[in-house]
């Protein structure tokens, strides 16, 4: 048994060590916010938080998150809207929007590393894939998340 | 106003109908529904096929187009809302069942192997056939950028239908004539005080027997409150939360999952497998498939290892096991020297050679490509057994033709369509993929195999990308006479040759199995919009193995590249300006000169750049609408080409929101520029070279350049598509901008340096 937590609840969990994190979530858990691309943590669709920092959880075996909090799309806002999805629904970022929640996820955790990302900043910590192109948008919408943040202008 | 052809087909439909009442009554059968048909629950009244009402007061409009990021649920019910003066903030959507009245009539004019230029009788017959075609298949399907084209007047016609009766309905609850009542933001107002007489959720239970009339014209644009609005978009708020249920999501009692392992050579098969030992924890099942092998179990993680680690298959070799890449572009090359058309045109007069001369040739080359939607490919499904052992099917599936879907699902249960219901999810994107019918080939027999229980079939990203449906390789050589006799250079003719499979043949064949007729995709062979002295085009398709179908924008994906690459190569030829010489080419096209003048002057178009950098330009006509756009770039080493901005230039007609109208411009930029700067899929021993994003890479926020798109309203009426006509033009662009930059022509995609 492997014993972690998941949007603030404890849960334990009767799988092999190997199985990445991902497969625990969507298969064992029925989490489905985070989703499958490649992997091969190369799209970054699978991305949330263990221990508040982002982590591909398609490459990640579950034993390595045993003890730790993981935290999914679905427990980002903890039960509203984090400021990062209000700017995406505002900059009406998404398009199929499948990649999205990885991208949320990946920017909530730039935002809280780094409260006023340069362009720069975001396309290091933003190397997902969105295939429909919404990179423009993403944009636009981290640096108005960072305001709503309190963080930016 | 020139008169199109289409325009004449369904101006000539729906026009008459509206006028006609006999005609009327036909439409509403064959495009209106009846008012049971749109799943109509308790506590709603169905106003058509199209829309219903609810005692809550919302307004849920039938979308039966795959939303798969275009943002076609917002924009087909801005239609019905705006013609039944809803509000938007009641608006919701659903999906409405399989019904030849929500039938797409524009994606088979579409695909017919014709250019829009062409007219003449032969032409006309052909499209009113795909017209009576697209009626007897009840072709359900989303593609070719036709969803708003072929909602327009429907679903416009729907709303009004549905405002009609709400006035009646109203005025009969409340002993009012209707000349005295109107509809406003979703109520029925008294028009002389504006005091509301009923919302549209009191009147659900007053529909009743009302019957449906030819509605009064449809509002002017002058008196649109919604058409023309950058509305929120409906999906959004669910795609932010995580909640959006794509094909991956679904989840029934009982369901198990399914790996596939594809057989390595295309068109190949599993004719056996052997396990050694018994199968591992979360495996149940090993069941072959058309096409290739699954595992069946609880677990798909653990199901799709044994399956690539643990389980020996044997395989059936598929017709050309040994193909490569380099035996097949020798294969090509021979094909272009001295391969029989299957299609000539000509236009203009070609004259005499002019002496002296010079001739101008260039080879171009562009890759097969996948199509990489972030969503795997997936389907779920399960089948039942009824009394006398007739199967009963049921789909879960992100797909872009729910009425294929249904065929082939119950062609591989051997049972009748009327017993297949298909659910079609959110898509996490199509691109053209998700017309295709493999998954759900596979999903039924998976289904076969375990009776009542639902299967899901994935995917992994390596399958998919090893067994796609590739955007056709092709060849294409361009040639140019110049007239050398005076001062400057004087073009005289150009002639095209080119050398690419059909999707729409091959697709046609393969699904609904018709003879392959040959013929060239009808969108790769499209006229060029210049006023050329005389023009010859001959179309050469080749057979083949490699499956291919429909790549965002299709045929103009490649023969875009040929045709704007090979304009940039004759404007300096003849010493001129890249976008002047377009100018003097587009003699009559006023509006293909708007959108060519609005993106080189929103481009800054001549104004100097650092060495190292350009500009590149090019316009293309797809699916309706017409797009120019201006690259930007910097080869600062000379090796790696930075696309730093993209000006973009769009007149698709009549624009329903104009902020998806820009997002479907940046999109299919992005596409686009993923294709021309990383994407080529390569053959080796029969297979696919490439396996997941590290080896077929697509733009990121680090490569995506500064957009801008503007729209250009010419006046026209007719409504453009605005999926895919972004994606062709941004390949030529970088190309030529490279060119400006640096002096290097680059006349194979992907781009590269050195």
């Amino acid at each position: 048994m492997i014993s972690f937590t998941v949007n603030g609840t404890v849960r334990q969990i009767d799988a092999e060590a190997d199985k990445p994190l991902l497969w625990v979530l969507r298969e064992d858990l029925d989490i489905l916010g985070p989703k499958f691309g490649c992997g091969v943590a190369a799209c970054g669709a699978c991305t949330v938080h263990v221990d508040g920092a982002p982590v591909r959880a398609c490459a990640m075996p579950v034993a390595s998150v045993a003890g730790r909090s993981v935290v999914t799309i679905e427990g980002l806002g903890q039960g509203a809207l984090h400021a990062v999805q209000k700017a995406w629904i505002e900059q009406q970022v998404p398009q199929c929007g499948y990649c999205q929640p990885g991208f949320i996820m990946a920017a909530a955790a730039l935002l809280k590393a780094n409260p006023k990302p340069a362009d720069g900043d975001i396309d290091e910590a933003l190397s997902n894939i969105c295939r429909c192109g919404t990179y423009s948008a993403i944009r636009r919408a981290v640096h108005r998340a960072a305001a709503l943040l309190g963080g930016g202008s | 106003m020139k008169f199109t052809r289409r325009k004449a087909i369904i101006g000539g439909i729906v026009g008459g109908g509206l006028l006609a009442v006999g005609f009327w009554f036909a439409y509403e059968r064959d495009r209106m529904g009846s008012r049971a048909l749109f799943n109509v629950k308790p506590g709603e009244a169905g106003l058509s096929g199209w829309v219903k009402i609810t005692r809550d007061d919302r307004v849920i409009v039938a979308v039966p187009r795959a939303e798969m990021g275009q943002g076609v649920q917002t924009a087909l019910a801005m239609l019905v809302a705006e013609e039944m003066d809803a509000r938007w903030d009641q608006v919701t959507v659903e999906d409405p069942p399989e019904d030849g009245v929500y039938r797409n009539v524009d994606i088979l004019i579409d695909g017919l192997p014709l250019s829009p230029e062409e007219t003449g009788t032969i032409v006309d017959m052909a499209h009113w056939l795909a017209t009576k075609a697209a009626g007897v298949l009840g072709a359900v399907a989303t593609g070719g950028s036709t969803a708003v084209r072929d909602a327009w007047l429907p679903m416009r016609t729907a709303g009004a239908v549905a405002r009609d009766l709400l006035l009646r309905a109203a005025s009969r609850k409340a002993g009012i004539p209707v000349d005295r009542l109107e509809v406003r933001e979703g109520e029925i107002l008294l028009r002389k005080d504006a005091s509301r007489v009923a919302t549209f959720g009191e009147l659900v239970d007053h529909i009743g027997d009302l019957a449906s009339r030819p509605p009064p014209p449809l509002k002017p644009p002058s008196q649109f409150r919604l058409i023309g609005k950058s509305l929120p978009r409906l999906d959004v708020p669910a795609k932010v939360t995580g909640a959006a249920v794509f094909g991956v999501d679904v989840r029934l009692p009982g369901m198990i999952y399914a790996a596939v392992r594809n057989a390595p050579t295309f068109g190949g098969s599993a004719s056996g497998f052997k396990v050694e030992g018994s199968l591992p924890k979360g495996v149940e099942k090993i069941v072959i498939v058309p096409g290739g092998v699954a595992a069946l179990g609880s677990s798909w993680w653990r199901a799709n290892r044994f399956l690539m680690d643990g389980l020996e298959v044997d395989w059936a070799a598929g017709p050309e096991p040994g193909i490569d890449s380099a035996r097949l572009w020798q294969r090509y090359a021979e094909l272009l020297a001295t391969g029989e058309p299957a299609l000539v045109r000509t236009l203009g007069q070609e004259s005499r050679p002019a002496e002296p001369r010079r001739i101008l040739e260039a080879t171009y080359r562009a890759p097969y490509l996948a199509h990489t939607p972030m969503e795997p490919m997936n389907c779920t499904a399960r089948v039942t057994r009824r009394d006398g052992g007739k199967a009963a099917v049921e789909i879960w599936m992100p797909n872009q033709s729910p009425t294929l879907m249904r065929y082939i699902a119950a062609g591989t249960a051997g049972t009748d369509q009327a017993d297949v219901t298909v659910h079609t999810t959110f898509l996490g994107g199509g691109f053209g993929r998700r017309a295709e019918v493999d998954l759900v080939r596979q999903a039924v027999t998976c289904a076969l195999a375990v009776p009542g229980r639902p299967v899901q079939v994935l995917w992994s990203r390596e399958e998919d990308i090893r067994h796609d449906y590739y955007r056709p390789m092709a060849l294409a050589r361009w040639r140019a006479e110049l007239d050398l006799s005076s001062g400057s250079p004087k073009l005289v003719g150009v002639a095209k040759r080119q050398v690419a499979q059909s999707p729409a043949d091959q697709f046609a064949s393969r699904v609904i199995g018709l003879p392959a007729q040959g013929k060239p995709e009808g969108n790769a062979v499209e006229n060029p919009p210049y006023a050329f002295p005389s023009y010859r085009l001959e179309a050469i398709v080749p057979e083949g193995s490699v499956p291919v179908g429909f790549w965002r924008s299709v045929g103009h994906s490649h023969t875009a590249f040929f045709d704007e690459s090979f304009i940039d190569e004759l404007a300096v030829a003849l010493r001129k300006d890249p976008v002047a010489f377009r100018r003097e080419l587009l003699d009559g096209k006023p509006r293909h000169l708007a959108v060519l003048e609005m993106a080189a002057r929103e481009a800054d178009w001549g104004q100097p750049l650092p060495a190292g950098s350009g500009r590149g330009i090019a316009l293309r006509a797809s699916f309706g609408s017409i797009v120019a756009q201006v690259a930007e770039v910097a080869v600062p080493d000379g090796q790696t080409v930075q696309v730093k901005r993209v000006t973009c230039a769009i007149d698709c007609g009549p624009v329903v929101n104009p902020a998806i109208v820009r997002a479907q411009m940046e999109s299919g930029i992005v596409y686009g520029l993923s294709a021309a700067l990383y994407g080529e899929i390569t053959l080796a021993n029969g297979a696919v070279e490439q396996a997941n994003f590290p080896d077929y890479d697509a733009v990121r926020l680090a490569d995506a350049p500064a957009m801008s798109v503007h729209l250009v309203d010419s006046g026209s009426s007719w409504i453009g598509g605005v999926g895919e006509p972004g994606t062709p033009p941004i390949a030529p662009a970088v190309a030529n901008a490279v060119f400006a930059a640096i002096g290097k022509r680059l006349r194979t995609l992907p781009l590269r340096l050195g």
